[in-house]
């Protein structure tokens, strides 16, 4: 037993260094990077920390994680199934847009709480049904859906540039925007925080979807599907209206991101807007291996980044746009900490064959060299 | 001592020096020192589980050993990628076919060039070469589905030989070819060998090893447990060396396996023997097919207008070359696939329309031929893959939740009653060896009020003790009252175990043999001959 348990200690050791390293290397090749444009990366890391959870700025980095934190789940979902919803803009800010164009009137004509309830259940709606098309393709026809949701995506975006411009114009401004939702209807705080009640929700989302994938009958047969259609037709698992049904659960959390985000932080929309929240987490949803829980530390990392990282740069005097390099350098390390891993568990050698002779090489021409007299 | 060299002066093509290689709750290589010679054919005899597939994904470069060297020509090598094998000419012909399907021998042989412009021309010329000294013939531009197995096997031989290769492996290149193709195949093997290449055999067939191998090595349980050379072969009797190889390879389990014959028949030393005793089964009808054809868009060929009654205790056997709808037919079976006309009933009622999950549940269950990516889910526990087909089910799950002390201990049971070999129910299917895979699997589909069980080529691969524990558990099955339907591709098999076997050709049912005794396999033969116009014989 005590066996097991320390084979298991020794497991989630090497799972927790393989999800951590990539951050940490990327940390620390950024700071090179810093060094070298002649900033300050101590300075600047600390700046992060300081804007991001020091003082009150824990809240703002509370509030960004709100969205992030849904729509990982909404990734996590759809990627366990081995489906690639990328379409999570399109999704998102369709179902924005129908929150922020009919907030105003509808709070107006009953109450706040009949309009976050009707108007979040409204954008699970649009999320999940704007994955139709995409999610009908790929189960009738084996469509690679990662073409169609991206196409749809963008369809959605210039559709809610549409929406906003013919139907929900504010007409007391002449920017293309939506009314604002009224501060003091917006979704309450959480109490003794600045922090609104979405991030509450989003941690419940969490919560219930760790258990369905991982303690139900549904999660199993995800797992099932996930690993070999093959088998999940063999076992009885009709594909298609697992498709169609994974995809629409990863929609509507992506829809339901949007309320809250709306409702929660900004109350309003303008055209071009697009917060492309999901392009950020994908390599964290991966580097908490697709599970929800396991997603909230790394969802939290990035918030704090953002939110510090941005006012940091700016004191700093670079452009904010250097949170993307971090961003692309934990991919890229995610990428080689996976390489070597799969290559350990081979038991293969860590580096490169090819690699290894090019280095070689040089020593072993100087050896045979220095071996004649 | 094992291993250690014949006489020769010349050094060995490649030297094996203590190979050890652990898996997790396995040692697969323990210790393991060989020498290959050029020109010479090395038989590696073991069961499965003996470590010879770790011995070679070693030599092949897609796995590193724990410990010990490997030498070519005398220079230590570290081969830690299938490149690196490939330049140091090792080629491996693997079990399973590696050829893609859609694309043409020529195509398929070029898949490993790396560069910029295919050069179609030399490749065929490289063909020829190459099919003039393996003695066939091969079209460069037939699709590689539209080749017998043999031929497909002569191609692979080929790919493997592509880039100039000092050693050839074979992977169990017998397990799946007809007495005739591997006539061919040995006499290929004695063409490649004068040329002066290396060639390692791989086989749990005694007969195989004794005619073809120049030395041959038994693997057990990871160890080297025998070596006989080229000069042990030539002054020992046939009757000596084929108990001393048995002795090496069961060892003291040969008491356990019974007596010296079943340990030979175990070994397929002697021909198999066909035991063909007459059998009347007088059951009522269990599963009915009228006149059933598949629908549904598939790649395979479809099902056409089959009509067969299966009764209780029987075992019917359907015979037929690979491919011609043994897997729609299975799958129509199991509610896998769509029935386009024609009626399936069980019992009385007609179950055309039902799905997987409430056949399961009325007992038609279906032991696929595709153990590891279909019948089970390799990453998931063994507890886990015993009870896939009833997720979401009482005891199991209970108010929607997981139980998963009821998951283990349904696993412990099957793990017992089955002797499914695994460290525990928590291990990843995956790792198992596919005897066991299919344990797992048998366990699953016989047990829980199974009433008609599909079997598709259900000892495919696995080793004979396997085997015959497989041939147990169905005639156990019917013993008690079961059905089965027995689709396979050995004849051995379908006459020692059906009471009456169907010959299935193009997706139709073209015949059917009594079991009574008087040369079944023949008759069977003849309508499978009849029947079809490709294959190779």
């Amino acid at each position: 037993m005590a066996k097991s348990d320390q084979g298991r200690l020794r497991s989630v050791s090497y799972l927790l260094i393989r999800s951590v390293l990539p951050i940490l290397m990327a940390l620390v090749v950024a700071g090179i990077l810093l060094v070298i444009i002649g900033k300050d990366p101590i300075g600047f890391y600390i700046g992060v920390f300081q804007n991001g959870i020091m003082g009150d700025n824990w809240q703002h980095s509370l509030v960004m994680m709100t969205p992030l934190l849904l729509i990982a789940i909404g990734l996590i979902v759809a990627f366990r199934g081995q489906l690639w919803n990328l379409g999570y803009d399109g999704q998102f800010l369709l179902a924005g847009v129908v929150v922020a164009g009919l907030a105003p009137q509808l709070i107006e004509a009953t109450s706040p709480g009949v309009a976050y309830l009707l108007l979040t259940i409204a954008a699970v709606v649009v999320g999940a049904a704007w994955t139709y098309i995409p999610a009908h393709l790929k189960a009738r026809f084996g469509t690679n859906e990662i073409i169609t949701t991206l196409v749809m995506s963008i369809i959605g975006v210039g559709l809610t540039n549409i929406l906003i411009h013919y139907f929900f114009q504010d007409p007391s401004v002449r920017t293309p925007r939506t009314s604002s939702i009224p501060m003091d209807v917006m979704l309450p705080y959480i109490p003794g925080t600045h922090v609104h009640v979405g991030f509450i929700i989003a941690i419940i989302a969490a919560i219930v979807f760790q258990f369905i994938l991982k303690r139900t009958s549904f999660g199993l047969r995800l797992d099932v599907f996930g690993a070999s259609p093959k088998s999940a037709r063999h076992v009885g698992i009709k594909s298609g209206r697992m498709i169609i049904l994974l995809f629409a659960i990863s929609g509507g959390l992506i829809g339901l991101a949007a309320s809250m985000d709306i409702f929660g932080q900004w109350g309003y929309m303008r055209t071009n807007w697009n917060p492309a929240y999901g392009d950020e987490i994908v390599p964290f949803v991966f580097l908490a291996r697709l599970s929800p829980l396991g997603a909230i530390p790394f969802i939290a990392f990035y918030s704090v980044f953002a939110t510090g990282g941005m006012i940091a740069s700016q004191e700093a005097g670079f452009s904010s746009q250097f949170l993307k390099v971090i961003v692309a350098l934990i991919l890229i390390f995610m990428a080689i900490t996976e390489y070597i891993g799969t290559k350990r568990d081979l038991g293969q050698s860590y580096l490169p064959d090819e690699l290894k002779e090019t280095i070689k090489r040089p020593f072993a021409n100087f050896a045979s060299r220095g071996g004649k007299p | 001592m094992p291993g250690t060299t014949d006489n020769s002066e010349e050094p060995a093509l490649i030297a094996l020096h203590g190979i050890t290689k652990a898996f997790p709750g396995v040692i697969a290589n323990n210790d393991i020192s060989l020498e290959l010679f050029a020109g010479q054919v090395h038989c590696l005899l073991g069961e499965n589980g003996a470590g010879k597939s770790t011995l070679i994904s070693i030599l092949a470069g897609l796995q590193m050993p724990d410990s010990g060297t490997i030498e070519v020509l005398g220079k230590p090598v570290v081969i830690g990628s299938p490149r690196i094998a490939m330049r140091l000419g090792i080629g491996v012909v693997h079990q399973h076919s590696t050829l893609v399907p859609t694309l043409s021998v020529i195509e398929n042989l070029m898949l490993g060039e790396s560069g910029l412009r295919l050069r179609e021309k030399q490749a065929k010329d490289r063909l020829e070469e190459l099919s003039e000294l393996l003695g066939t013939k091969i079209n460069p531009h037939s699709a590689a589905r539209d080749l017998g197995l043999g031929q497909q096997q002569q191609v692979e031989i080929a790919k493997a030989m592509w880039t100039g290769t000092q050693l050839l492996i074979l992977d169990e290149p017998t397990s799946m070819l007809t007495p005739s193709a591997i006539d061919n195949l040995a006499e290929s093997l004695e063409r490649v060998k004068a040329r002066g290449i290396g060639i390692v055999f791989i086989t749990h067939k005694l007969r195989e090893a004794y005619r073809m191998g120049d030395c041959v090595t038994v693997l057990r349980g990871g160890r080297n447990v025998a070596f006989l050379s080229r000069d042990n072969l030539r002054d020992l009797s046939e009757e000596d060396v084929k108990s001393s190889i048995l002795r090496a390879m069961f060892g003291e389990d040969l008491s356990a396996v019974g007596n010296a014959d079943q340990a030979a028949e175990l070994a397929g030393a002697s021909e198999a023997r066909r035991e063909t005793r007459a059998r009347v089964v007088d059951g009522a009808v269990r599963l009915q097919f009228a006149g059933v054809s598949s629908g549904g868009r598939s790649m395979d060929t479809p099902v056409k207008d089959v009509s067969f009654e299966l009764r209780s205790g029987e075992i019917l056997g359907i015979a037929g070359i690979d491919g011609h709808g043994q897997v729609p037919l299975a799958e129509l079976a199991a509610g896998q696939r769509s029935v386009s006309s024609g009626t399936i009933t069980l019992e009385a009622e007609d179950i055309t329309r039902m799905g997987v999950r409430a056949r399961q549940a009325a007992g038609v269950r279906y032991v696929t031929d595709d153990r590891l990516h279909e019948g089970t889910v390799p990453n998931l526990s063994v507890a886990l893959n015993l009870m896939l087909k009833r997720i979401g089910q009482a005891p199991f799950w209970r108010f929607g939740q997981i139980n998963n002390k009821a998951i283990d201990n349904h696993a412990q049971g099957l793990i017992d009653k089955y002797s499914i070999r695994t460290p525990s129910s928590h291990t990843r299917v995956g790792t198992l060896s596919g005897g066991n895979i299919q344990k797992v699997l048998l366990a699953r589909e016989l047990e829980g009020g199974a009433r008609v069980v599909v079997v598709n080529k259900p000892t495919a691969g696995l080793d004979l003790k396997t085997v015959r524990l497989v041939h147990e558990m169905l005639q156990d099955f019917v013993d008690t009252g079961g059905s089965v339907l027995l689709i396979s591709t050995e004849m051995d098999e379908l006459v020692e175990l059906s009471h009456r076997i169907a010959i299935l050709s193009r997706g139709r049912l073209v015949g059917m043999v009594e079991n009574d005794g008087a040369d079944v396999a023949e008759r069977v033969g003849v309508f499978m001959t009849g029947g079809s116009s490709d294959g190779e014989e």
